[in-house]
């Protein structure tokens, strides 16, 4: 029906071209209106009820909203608090460098082949992308577990029963294997598009293989490089499947410990802190991301 | 045809093509490994005890596996069709449409993607903590879906919005200049070619849903467990050749759904080619 009247009006209103760019408008907001309360009721809200909460104070019948303080965000520089704090970042940081380690020479590989070969390439890679992340870090405790598959290779070997499980290592090799391909993918993307006759011209002017790695195809690589970086590191430090399954006493990374403090502390406010902690470190990264010409994630 | 970037020889090209191998058998080996054991007649989960089918039959009689099922894959299809028809009207009005608040709704639109989903599950909890003790629900299947639209819509806003921005608007004039209504033009222009992203969307979607652990555990209620929290809450318990066996059951709906996908994408470049 109105599309009928519009049709109409385009066609005898001279100023039409006004009021088709007005109606327009609406109608592009009216198509944004459902997401767009949706997020604000199911992001925007819960993120301000979170914010609320890391200045309130705990009590013993659950959490007390009127008096305002920053107890919570003071108890960040505990002895106790600090250490977490630190050692999630650390192993955060060595799953980022060992992804990167694997991920690079891997994708700079896949950019050297073939067309089809690369396509079969990404798809292998597509596959554990996809495949649920519980089953996969699961499948390291079946490898790591007692008398499992790595203590049966490491006695074959004469290296006695080797025991992972539980370690800080083990934890590390689950992220890598979960967060790998989130530094496959950027970096390919970006190192395919470098151009191949700047390497060529670098190497006609008699720099070495890695100094054309170096000052070359790394600089031009960088966006892929941070993408990749925040993209492991960032779900890293909020892990918290991981390590429970394969962690131990000594790998809580910050994502674990605010589920901590929610599902047996009861430590709301406490919680809530740490949780706006680790957004401010989200939303960090992906502002130096695009400070750095990322465009898109 | 060759690459686009210099192909490396000798030492170097071999290394990489080793490094290249190690990674596929770091992705695929524990993949193999658990379904190989889970066909492992052994209480204990990574010793071999020969063949049995023992474990696939406990979960066909565990009421509480296949109820646990049945909820994931009605959370899945609802969360899914709402966040496909929102997220696909949110990337037609940023991609097609300037209007007021644009920019806001734009980097609003990202944050569910790249938000740690601890912090949202956290979010969602407080959210859903406090509207109850304003409204009075129980939680269960209704908050569980209404998260996981939460950071479906904008998943599946980006693999559309790829999709429009690489089709031309003229399409859409052409028709309405062939007197075709706002409508038709809508319903036989744009929505065919848009279509392939809107499934990838969807896909995504299902996929996000089934998988989903940590906001899944923090927005339920007693009594309403998904397939994957069951799962996790029987891994810390302590693990079980059950669980082998679910985990493969699992693993085949993902590949089911990769497989989709690819058949989805397929699709988009052939399309793309004929363009």
């Amino acid at each position: 029906m109105a599309t009928t009247v519009e049709t109409i009006a385009e066609a005898v209103t001279p100023e039409f071209e006004h009021s088709n760019e007005r109606l327009r408008r609406r109608r592009g907001a009216l198509l944004a209106l459902p997401a767009y309360l949706y997020l604000i009721i199911f992001f925007v809200i819960p993120f301000g009820i979170v914010v609320v909460y890391s200045f309130a104070t705990r009590t013993r019948f659950g959490t007390d909203l009127s008096g305002w303080n920053l107890n919570s965000y003071r108890r960040l520089g505990d002895d106790l608090v600090r250490d977490v704090l630190f050692r999630s970042a650390w192993l955060a940081l060595l799953t980022t460098v060992v992804c990167l380690v694997l991920a690079y020479p891997f994708s700079y590989y896949m950019a050297t082949r073939s067309e089809r070969t690369r396509n079969l390439m990404l798809v292998f890679v597509m596959i554990p992308f996809w495949t649920n992340f519980l089953v996969r870090t699961y499948a390291w405790r079946v490898i790591l577990g007692t008398d499992g598959p790595y203590s049966q290779l490491t006695s074959a070997v004469g290296l006695g029963s080797g025991r992972l499980l539980f370690t800080q290592v083990a934890v590390v090799l689950g992220l890598v294997y979960g967060f790998l391909p989130f530094m496959i993918l950027p970096l390919y993307a970006s190192i395919e598009r470098v151009d191949p006759r700047l390497l060529e011209a670098s190497r006609d002017l008699y720099a070495t293989g890695f100094g054309t790695f170096r000052r070359i195809l790394l600089p031009l690589s960088m966006p892929g490089v941070i993408a990749g970086s925040i993209l492991v590191f960032v779900p890293s430090l909020g892990a918290y499947v991981t390590p429970s399954i394969l962690g131990g006493a000594k790998t809580t990374l910050l994502g674990s410990y605010i589920v901590t403090q929610f599902l047996s502390a009861r430590d709301f406010p406490f919680g809530a802190a740490l949780s706006f902690v680790l957004m401010i470190v989200m939303l960090s990264a992906t502002l130096i991301y695009f400070r750095k010409g990322g465009r898109t994630l | 045809m060759s690459g686009s970037v210099v192909r490396p020889t000798g030492k170097t090209g071999r290394l990489l093509a080793a490094n290249a191998w190690l990674v596929y058998l770091f992705f695929y080996a524990p993949i193999v490994v658990l379904v190989i054991y889970s066909f492992s007649d052994s209480r204990n989960v990574g010793v071999w005890g020969g063949f049995t089918l023992d474990w696939y039959e406990d979960f066909g009689n565990s009421r509480q596996a296949k109820g646990a099922l049945t909820n994931s894959l009605k959370v899945a299809v609802a969360s899914t069709v709402v966040a496909v028809v929102l997220g696909t009207m949110s990337a037609l009005a940023i991609e097609r449409y300037r209007f007021r608040g644009r920019a806001f709704f734009d980097a609003l639109l990202y944050l569910p993607v790249i938000v740690p989903d601890v912090t949202m599950a956290v979010m969602l909890l407080l959210f859903f903590a406090e509207a109850a003790s304003l409204f009075g629900f129980s939680k269960g299947f209704a908050t569980i879906t209404l998260s996981h639209i939460a950071f479906s819509i904008s998943f599946v806003s980006i693999v559309v919005r790829a999709r429009i921005s690489g089709m031309s608007e003229q399409l859409e004039e052409a028709a309405m200049d062939l007197y075709a209504t706002r409508r038709q033009a809508f319903r036989y222009v744009t929505l065919p070619a848009i279509m392939p992203g809107i499934t990838g969307g969807a896909l995504l979607a299902f996929t996000l849903s089934l998988d989903d652990v940590v906001i899944t555990e923090f927005v339920t209620g007693p009594g309403w467990t998904t397939l994957p929290v069951f799962v996790f809450g029987l891994i810390r318990k302590g693990v079980t050749p059950l669980i082998n066996a679910i985990s493969v059951i699992m693993l085949i709906a993902s590949m089911g759904l990769v497989a989709l996908s690819l058949l989805a994408e397929r699709a988009r470049g052939d399309r793309g080619s004929e363009a």
